[in-house]
């Protein structure tokens, strides 16, 4: 495995001196100049994640090694690499920066994004140990015909890997830029290569301690990072929030508002506002959130790495106060940058808005609190977290080709392990190529936006289709893939006649369907599809699929016949 | 080894099981529910009632209502983790053994 060793050395000289060439040629854009500190941070990570990687190429033998570490690693150990996977760059970053710009609102978010583990935790978690091995849609297909159900299953995969997968890369392009003051395309394409290392060689045996170190070392800084603002005011959040009230009523009358006017601005920090337009997008919206943690195929896929049904319930566990742990942080962080950044100059361009863009909020706040070499860290923890969430999406849109498409579809289970392994690496070399080339293209798209349908695609189609396989008897083949289909295509198709789509994108006067998020039409809409086409189902299939529910159930509820861990 | 599938299906003591479990996690499910929408339809229709201040405090009710939920949020896993430790397993393992030694 020297070639990872090389890897490690190529990409160091690549990020360093596309640095120094950056800080030489580009004078027009002018992103940050290379930070040294977070570079060489960056590159240890780099070097201590390569050798993870070498560590579990050499452990990686097996289709189960490769797909789910085979399934030997522990609760608490899944909880950690599950919210590594699911805390992004986004959430640390957006969050902190929504909560800088508006207050309030980003805690709405935040509650948005937690509240679906315990869904996760009472309706899924352990059914899908105990009935699947690789995939989602190996739970979905347990006692239905294979191969359209595995077909919806890659399909929506895919589709949910990609949205999801576009956002991290753009988001991961721009970050990089304004960090390592690294040209866009330089910074995707060394995500690209670092998540193909790590996946290819290491499988999901990396891509779990990838994640695990990423969650401890973000877990870390934001704890630090709310240690000290919290230090600042005495360990008071009314202090604080007094502050930020202060300093934000401040700012509007140095904009020019009246007092009146000012006074308001700075109190509405403390309380909801604009984020929820109307009810409807807010029940939407809220809707896409907590269902589409429960149908993230990436996610779903953490619970076959673990070796029974109780590990699977204590990694969510784990996970959720591992998350709503962060959430907390990340509000109290947000409050910090509006005290801390936004009345120091230093960190503001000519216009008075953040310098490097608005999402450098919690950036600012590190150097603030401890200087260059803090700065550092928390930039090459950020870029190590988008590493972390990009190899989970590529595991999993890998799984869903190599398994359900390739060796149950295919090659209808007549296949080596060996032979469906090297399906799966040429497949994460397409992906990462696939990611690459969009991340580029989608350069200037909206990242929440991205986020958000990825949200609401998983909500629509994953979802419904999951809950009805597992709890409801007159389930039939039919009326899954029906169901499933109409909820992917009916969000997607709602969301192109969005405001965001239809009007900003494509330029139309009004849009057809007025709200942000379309889950609340299109997640109903899968659920009633399902209904309705198993009903009137009378196909000879319909009698097979209805009639396996009751052993399926016992599985499920007992664990009988659970796919064993392989040990190690 | 062939485990009777049908048989435990029919066994009083998993049908048991199975209800208490259902009870439980819907019932869980039901509370998590009702607290995150809740919590966004107060927000769609009602923000002054989160815009009120605590006391002579600069905190509004928002803010423990917000955390709350997160709270809440962690407090059910870990109710369940607990619950399904000390009744579920116990009682799914007990009747895995009954069938095994048979």
């Amino acid at each position: 495995m020297s070639q990872i060793s090389k890897l490690a050395l190529v990409v160091l000289l690549v990020t360093a001196s596309a640095a120094a060439l950056a800080e030489a040629i580009d004078g027009t854009i002018k992103p940050r100049s290379p930070n040294w500190a977070a570079i060489i941070m960056f590159g240890c990570f780099v070097l201590v994640t390569l050798g993870v990687t070498r560590w579990a190429a050499l452990k990686t033998k097996t289709t189960a090694d490769f797909y789910t570490a085979g399934g030997g690693i522990t609760g608490f150990q899944n909880g950690l690499a599950i919210a590594g996977d699911y805390m992004s760059a986004a959430s640390f970053l957006g969050i902190s920066a929504q909560i800088f710009a508006d207050g309030y609102d980003g805690l709405i978010y935040s509650t948005g994004f937690l509240v679906g583990w315990p869904i996760i935790l009472f309706l899924l978690a352990e059914r899908l140990r105990n009935l699947g091995r690789y995939t989602f849609a190996d739970v979905v297909a347990f006692r239905f015909a294979q191969r359209p159900v595995r077909l919806f299953g890659a399909f929506s995969t895919l589709a949910v890997v990609l949205f999801y997968m576009i956002a991290q890369m753009v988001g991961a392009g721009q970050l990089i830029k304004l960090l390592f003051g690294l040209p866009y395309e330089y910074a995707v394409m060394i995500v690209g290569a670092l998540m193909t290392a790590y996946v290819l060689f290491g499988g999901m045996i990396a891509t779990t301690w990838v994640q695990i170190i990423k969650a401890i070392l973000l877990l870390g800084c934001a704890t630090v990072m709310a240690i000290a603002v919290m230090a600042s005011f005495g360990f008071s959040l009314d202090a604080l929030f007094a502050r930020a009230v202060e300093v934000k009523t401040a700012l509007a009358s140095a904009e020019g508002m009246s007092q009146p006017e000012a006074t308001a601005r700075g109190a509405s920090i403390m309380a909801p506002g604009n984020f929820i337009k109307d009810p409807v997008s807010a029940i939407s919206f809220g809707m896409a959130l907590m269902f589409g943690t429960a149908g993230l195929p990436h996610i779903l896929m953490r619970f076959f790495t673990v070796p029974d049904a109780q590990a699977a319930r204590n990694s969510v566990f784990w996970a959720t106060g591992w998350i709503g742990y962060f959430y907390v942080l990340t509000f109290v962080i947000g409050f910090g940058a509006i005290v801390m950044v936004a009345t120091d100059p230093t960190f503001l361009d000519s216009t008075g808005g953040l310098r490097g863009g608005g999402n450098m909020a919690a950036i600012h706040l590190a150097q603030a609190i401890g200087g260059d070499l803090f700065l550092g860290f928390v930039c090459a923890v950020a870029f190590a977290t988008i590493l972390a969430v990009v190899a989970g999406l590529t595991l999993a849109g890998a799984s869903a080709v190599s398994h359900d498409v390739y060796a149950s579809l295919i090659r209808k289970g007549n296949t080596s392990s060996d032979d469906e392994l090297r399906v799966s690496r040429v497949t994460v070399v397409g992906l990462a190529a696939v990611a690459i080339i969009l991340g580029i293209l989608f350069q200037k798209q909206n990242v929440a936006f991205m986020v958000s349908l990825a949200f609401a695609l998983a909500a629509s189609g994953n979802f419904p289709v999951l809950l009805l396989s597992l709890l409801w008897k007159g389930c039939t083949t039919r009326g899954v893939v029906w169901g499933g289909m109409t909820g992917v295509l009916l969000a997607l198709g709602l969301t192109v006649l969005s405001p965001t789509i239809w009007v900003n994108v494509l330029g139309h006067a009004e849009a057809v369907y007025p709200y942000t998020s379309p889950t609340i039409f299109s997640m109903p809409l899968a659920f009633v599809t399902i209904w309705v086409v198993s009903v009137l189902d009378r196909g000879s299939r319909a009698v097979v699929d209805r009639a396996g529910y009751l052993e399926q159930r016992v599985r499920a509820e007992t664990g009988i016949g659970a796919a064993t861990a392989t040990s190690h | 080894m062939v485990m009777p599938l049908r048989k435990i299906a029919e066994d009083p003591c998993y049908q048991a099981l199975v209800a208490r479990r259902a009870r439980f996690t819907w019932a869980l499910s039901g509370v998590m529910l009702v607290v995150f929408f809740g919590y966004i339809l107060v927000i769609a229709f009602n923000k002054e009632l989160l815009a009120r201040p605590i006391g002579d405090h600069s905190t509004t009710w928002g803010i423990p209502v917000g955390l709350g939920v997160i709270l809440v949020a962690i407090l059910l896993t870990g109710i369940y983790v607990r619950r399904a430790k000390r009744d579920f397993d116990p009682a799914a393992r007990a009747l895995v053994e009954k069938y095994t030694s048979e």
